[in-house]
């Protein structure tokens, strides 16, 4: 008993603790950015061979923290799992989640988090061998179906073969390598979760030829990192410093010219952008002139974080498709820096 | 002048009542019951705060909304447009069964094991050991990822399984055997074994009653269980075999019909049964080895069978030891169990504490919810186990 009591009171201190209101001046404070991401999803987030986090979520994260401490190096990445996620960020443990979260309605509304943009428009597929001789989602009437729980994949799942008038038996995984395990083990016939991560699963696969993406998407997913409600000037940087990589791709800037586009004086939009001229676009945001620069030199803008990542030359092959800028027939669409 | 020595003597001050031994003691005691007192509430209100300065409600009242996914294993009907609240039923019965099949399992099999290893038998007693010590020294949770490892990897599938008698095929999607499904009629049967059972229990009050009064045994188990199984099947006889096999067969991608057990539902079973088996083992040996040997000389210069002495002498006294700590075990069981979420057996932790409280982002409500429930469960077994414990306790006569 008299052991507990320096214990309790200590405990208490600790818990009395309450997640700060400005959560740009913490990060400064601290001098680097608490990211939540994926535990391990190829293209999207997972460390690479040397150990240095990768992919399309992990970029965001570090234009985040090049943004505000000009060092994309300087973020500290939390992996979590899909249950613990909102939990985690809603405690203060981390500033950003960027991890594959689709944006829902009842998320977005209920649950105190702020969707900060769309770095990625997924939608739900289904992988199937190519030896079952399947080609297309209608034909699996009564099939095994492996999919991960605690995602919006399981609600898809549920309406679409309601709707279509099919049965099937799920066959729910935790982890995507439990997933793998149970599908090339032939507990179930199918696969199914979003496109991408379809992708990324496959690209591991012994022989990923011996499989394929049935054409029908059932869902929409857009993905996009997520920020606590509470702190407005907070969830605009987050969301300028993805838009910024997006404005930075229309207007042909990226790591490689940006000095040069910059020193153009001929060139307004990119001279706002990178902090050239006189606008004070940083300032609004509470950040320096160059938190643009810093992105676009540090991490590039969209495209090459696209093609680095998940693109036709890396193991994923995804096409940019929905992903493209809206004047290449895709519905990736920043508001102008005006 | 009196008056102001008997005050004297009464004057309490605070540094009095610290030098009192007795009195330092209880304030220490308040002083620190205040202490986590406040804690929790410090916690409790803190969490509440932060979540309302985050506009968040905290409610049960999601769990009426529709759950809107599906479950591969529901002992009651169920389907998608069923409410959150009736998941996490099909969820708590998902459990229930796990952990009774589990606990009939492990005690059978720890008694069998327990009393072997007392064997005089070199080899026997031996594999026992071996049994105990390897089981219950690897990590349950790699138990249950092993078993369902072997089952869905080494188990073929459904195209390429092959039935070992009529109806009965082991795919790596679960045994499938065929279900029998009742016809008219066959409520008579039912009816029959009801009476059967009646019968058994009166007959054995009787049997014990001749016993008393006159030491002639009556086999009255044998007589019951003939009448328990017997009065059945000739019912079952009269009224034409009133029921129709419904044999699994390959339809698409997996068998259809008949019954199947998943491949979830058998590595969970098999490894929480096979776990705590031998811990049961163990306390049963410990309890037999409890009861001196001299009780079981006692009975042998009687004159009673050594069969009847371990029956009647030794287990009856093995039992007041071995009880409480199987007590542990069950619960143990019980509780284990919620670790199914690592294999995708659908339980309580996957439906309300999993996919409920993903897609509701309820963390805390789901997670109340799992807390009490179990600690229900556990309580409950808990006090089954002791009104049964009370029974067989030492009286003293």
């Amino acid at each position: 008993m008299k052991k507990l009591l320096p214990i309790a009171v200590s405990l208490a201190a600790l818990t009395a603790m309450n997640v700060s209101a400005s959560t740009l001046e913490d990060v400064q404070e601290r001098g680097v950015l608490k990211c939540g991401v994926s535990t391990g999803l190829a293209g999207f987030a997972a460390p690479n061979d040397s150990g240095q986090w990768e992919g399309l979520d992990v970029d965001l994260c570090r234009a985040v923290a090049a943004a505000v401490l000009g060092d994309s190096e300087k973020v500290e990445y939390v992996p979590l799992t899909s249950k613990v996620r909102f939990e985690v960020l809603k405690s203060g443990e981390i500033d950003v989640l960027s991890r594959v979260t689709t944006w829902t309605f009842t998320r977005d509304a209920s649950l105190g988090l702020n969707f900060a943009g769309v770095n990625y428009y997924d939608g739900q597929g289904f992988m199937v061998p190519k030896a079952l001789g399947v080609t297309s989602a209608k034909e699996l009437d009564g099939a095994s179906i492996c999919i991960q729980t605690g995602t919006t994949t399981e609600l898809n799942a549920a309406e679409y073969f309601k709707l279509n008038g099919m049965t099937y038996e799920p066959v729910p995984v935790e982890t995507s390598a439990e997933g793998r395990s149970n599908y090339l083990a032939g507990r179930c016939d199918v696969y199914t979760t979003d496109a991408s991560a379809l992708a990324a699963q496959r690209s591991v696969f012994e022989n990923p030829a011996d499989h394929m993406v049935l054409p029908e998407i059932i869902s929409k997913e857009p993905l996009g990192p997520v920020v606590r409600h509470g702190d407005d000037q907070w969830l605009d940087i987050v969301k300028w410093s993805h838009n910024a990589m997006l404005n930075a791709e229309e207007l042909g800037i990226n790591s490689k010219n940006l000095d040069e586009r910059g020193a153009n004086n001929k060139d307004p939009s990119a001279q706002g952008l990178l902090g050239t001229n006189e606008a004070k676009l940083g300032a609004m945001l509470g950040l320096d002139k160059k938190w643009a620069y810093n992105i676009i030199k540090q991490v590039g803008n969209y495209s090459e974080s696209f093609e680095r990542n998940v693109g036709k030359e890396t193991a994923l092959k995804l096409d940019r498709g929905l992903n493209a800028l809206w004047i290449n027939g895709g519905i990736q669409y920043a508001p102008p820096l005006k | 002048m009196s008056g102001t020595k008997i005050q004297e003597k009464k004057t309490v001050t605070l540094g009095s009542l610290w030098r009192d031994k007795k009195s330092r003691a209880v304030i220490m005691q308040i002083i620190a019951v205040i202490g986590v007192l406040l804690f929790f509430g410090n916690i409790v209100s803190n969490t509440v705060e932060n979540l309302d300065r985050l506009g968040v409600k905290v409610g049960f009242d999601f769990l009426t909304e529709p759950a809107n996914y599906d479950i591969n294993q529901t002992l009651i009907e169920y389907d998608s447009t069923d409410s959150h609240f009736k998941a996490g039923l099909v969820g708590l019965l998902n459990t229930l069964l796990v952990a009774g099949c589990g606990i009939v399992v492990a005690t059978l099999l720890g008694f069998t094991a327990g009393v072997l290893r007392l064997s005089n038998n070199f080899v026997v007693s031996r594999l026992m050991q071996v049994y105990v010590e390897i089981t219950r020294n690897i990590p349950v949770l790699l138990q249950i990822l092993l078993w369902h490892g072997i089952l869905i990897h080494s188990l073929p599938v459904p195209k390429k399984a092959e039935a070992v008698m009529e109806g009965v095929i082991f795919t790596n999607r679960g045994a499938y055997l065929p279900q029998p499904i009742p016809q008219e009629g066959f409520g008579w049967v039912w009816i029959a074994l009801i009476v059967g059972i009646v019968f058994a229990v009166l007959f054995k009050k009787y049997a014990n009653k001749v016993q008393e009064e006159t030491g002639r045994l009556i086999p009255a188990i044998w007589i019951g269980a003939a009448a328990i199984i017997g009065l059945p099947a000739l019912m079952f006889i009269i009224m034409g075999s009133p029921v129709e096999m419904s044999y699994p067969a390959l339809k698409g991608f997996n068998y259809q019909g008949g019954f199947v057990i998943k491949p979830e539902f058998m590595a969970l079973w098999f490894a929480l049964s096979i776990y705590t088996g031998a811990f049961i083992a163990e306390i049963v040996r410990a309890g037999i080895q409890s009861v001196s040997h001299g009780q079981t000389e006692a009975a042998h210069a009687l004159g009673i069978k050594p069969n009847f002495t371990m029956r009647l002498v030794v287990i009856p006294q093995a039992m007041r030891v071995i009880i409480p700590p199987l007590i542990s075990q069950y619960l143990n069981l019980t509780k284990n169990s919620s670790l199914a979420i690592v294999i995708g057996y659908m339980d309580l932790v996957a439906t309300i504490g999993g996919i409920s409280l993903n897609q509701t982002g309820r963390a805390l409500e789901s997670m109340a919810i799992v807390l009490g429930v179990y600690l229900f469960i556990s309580l409950s077994i808990s006090a089954l186990m002791n009104i049964y414990n009370r029974r067989i306790a030492l009286v003293s006569r």
